[in-house]
């Protein structure tokens, strides 16, 4: 056998994870791939030219297309990541116990969650990336500060991951994981000015769009693809966007701990 | 790496669940090249045993050291040369054959170049070299564990732990399985396993303990367990009648001691031939007679009872 010096333990372990799901990933990139640019093709092309045809004379001075971009891009990020931190979390726990064989080697929990995390991010990168070609070429971008909504894509990714992964790792049977994509994905995309303004809703429900969130990365998103000044403090939407990736990194450590630690 | 210190040292170990105690305050030691067996009934603890010496579990309370370090507070440190073979397989169903390793090995921080060549090696070791590119999800459940054994040996373990290494394998895949354990022992790698298989004890254990409601009731090598707790030879009777207790109390003088079950009576004596001629004597007729040597499940049974628990 070849005689192994002992290694010394991987610096960054969570990047060991991270190639781990790479490695899996390598399997199946190209269908994620053909989807992450005819996804963004479809809505642009069925909202922005075939809803906006209605719509005349746009919204606050741009056409609908121009408008709802930003909106898609940041609700297609918020539609990856939830969906890489559902199923495939709860996969890892409960069916395949990846974690469990991952928890046997010198890893510690936070570089489990960390490692898994930074897939989840790799995958909304490169799906925002994606839409921002796609719908650059279409000539849906009004102004080149669009790039901008890559880190903001990848802030929003963290803020519902996160507190995801802690939800899929402490249900007990996966139909809660629909649930959540019922009761909370689909409003908050629904809702959270993403289609039309928050303005439009009455008052009261006007909240339930602040406090989501999608609404504060849609905000940041549509500015920048319009190269105007967002509706709310950058620093307010950034920092607010962070305390949901804090929190969730926090309590998703913590019921980690409590499934792979007994 | 034997410097006569023990591997594995615990000393009143105690894991509790809430109310429950699994693990009631138990001592063991663990030596270098020695393979030590925990048997016992499900339930027994030594699932929690083996959780907290894989540094996965910490202990409820008790003195425990692996490799000379604390497992609570020296997890990774541990755990990096330490083998695990689960209860369950946890492999990536997704991945293949050699992907499972050389992911793992990675964990480990081997380099890249190594943990292929490791792989390659590993599985010409548990005969799948030839399955190294196919994905696990088809793989037969022998296959599973081979495999799993395998991905346990990647970091070239100074212990492995093996949780019920052959549990659900059909008769060839568990004998497959145990020559390649014998294997491991015959290079001196300290081999530390559970099991409620008699014979996978007997075949790999140098010295075991047998566990039951989470203490030791006994500890020694299966040969000095079975003289010690049972006689050289059993007799087994079985009888026409409807009821073989009737024909016990006059068997009672014959064996050191006798036991009654629904089907047969079992006499343990030291000279099972002569027990034979003694039953004729009496005049007693069993429609079936059986004399065979001691083996560990008598000692088993007789120690943890033969009520059935799951």
């Amino acid at each position: 056998m070849t005689q192994l010096t002992r290694p010394a333990l991987p610096r960054v372990p969570a990047l060991r994870v991270l190639e781990y799901h790479l490695v899996g990933y390598r399997r199946t990139w190209r269908a994620g791939a053909f989807s992450s640019f005819l996804l963004p093709t479809l809505t642009v092309l069925g909202f922005g030219l075939g809803v906006g045809a209605y719509i005349d004379g746009g919204v606050g001075g741009v056409s609908y297309l121009q408008w709802i971009v930003g909106g898609l891009l940041a609700s297609t990020a918020l539609q990856v990541a939830i969906a890489e931190s559902t199923w495939p979390v709860f996969g890892n726990l409960q069916w395949q116990k990846i974690y469990f064989g991952q928890r046997s080697s010198p890893l510690r929990v936070g570089d489990i969650v960390a490692g898994h995390l930074a897939f989840v991010l790799f995958r909304v990168l490169t799906a925002v990336i994606a839409f921002l070609l796609v719908t650059g070429v279409l000539g849906a971008l009004r102004s080149p500060w669009a790039v901008l909504t890559v880190p903001v894509a990848a802030l929003l990714a963290l803020a519902v991951a996160a507190p995801t992964f802690a939800y899929a790792a402490s249900v007990d049977s996966d139909s809660w994981l629909a649930m959540l994509f019922r009761f909370a994905v689909i409003p908050m995309t629904l809702f959270a000015g993403v289609f039309f303004p928050v303005e439009s809703l009455p008052l009261g429900l006007r909240w339930l769009a602040y406090v989501t969130p999608l609404w504060h990365a849609v905000d940041l998103c549509r500015a920048a693809v319009l190269g105007v000044a967002p509706a709310w403090s950058v620093a307010g939407h950034l920092c607010y966007l962070a305390a949901w990736a804090a929190g969730g990194w926090l309590l998703a450590r913590r019921v980690f701990a409590r499934r792979l630690v007994v | 790496m034997n410097t006569g210190r023990p591997l594995i040292q615990a000393r009143g170990l105690v894991k509790r669940f809430g109310d429950f105690t699994a693990v009631d305050g138990i001592d063991v030691e663990v030596s270098a090249g020695e393979a030590f067996g925990f048997l016992g009934p499900n339930g027994a603890g030594k699932s929690s045993t083996m959780r907290m010496v894989g540094c996965t579990s910490p202990p409820s309370g008790g003195k425990l050291r692996i490799l000379g370090m604390d497992p609570v507070r020296d997890g990774p440190a541990i755990r990096a040369r330490l083998g695990v073979c689960p209860q369950l397989d946890n492999l990536d169903p997704e991945l293949t054959v050699r992907e499972n390793l050389t992911t793992y090995a990675r964990y480990f921080g081997i380099p890249r170049r190594v943990a292929r060549a490791r792989a390659t090696e590993l599985l010409d070791f548990v005969q799948l070299s030839d399955r190294a590119d196919s994905k696990v999800e088809p793989l037969s459940g022998g296959m599973k564990r081979r495999l799993t054994i395998a991905r346990a040996l990647v970091n070239e373990p100074d212990i492995v732990l093996l949780d019920e290494p052959t549990t659900g394998l059909d008769p060839q895949a568990r004998h497959l399985v145990w020559e390649r354990l014998f294997r491991l022992k015959q290079q001196g790698v300290t081999l530390v396993l559970t099991t409620h298989y008699m014979d996978e004890a007997e075949q790999l254990c140098d010295r075991l303990v047998v566990m039951d409601g989470g203490r030791i009731v006994a500890e020694g090598s299966p040969r000095a367990l079975i003289e010690r707790h049972a006689t050289r030879e059993v007799v087994e009777l079985r009888f026409a009648a409807e009821s073989q207790e009737a024909f016990a109390g006059k068997l009672d003088a014959l064996g050191e001691r006798v036991e009654v079950l629904p089907d047969r009576i079992l006499v343990y004596v030291p000279d099972g031939d002569a027990t034979v001629a003694e039953v004729a004597a009496l005049g007693l007729h069993p429609t079936n007679v059986l004399v065979r040597r001691s083996s560990l499940e008598d000692v088993f049974l007789h120690l943890t009872g033969r009520t059935l628990v799951d």
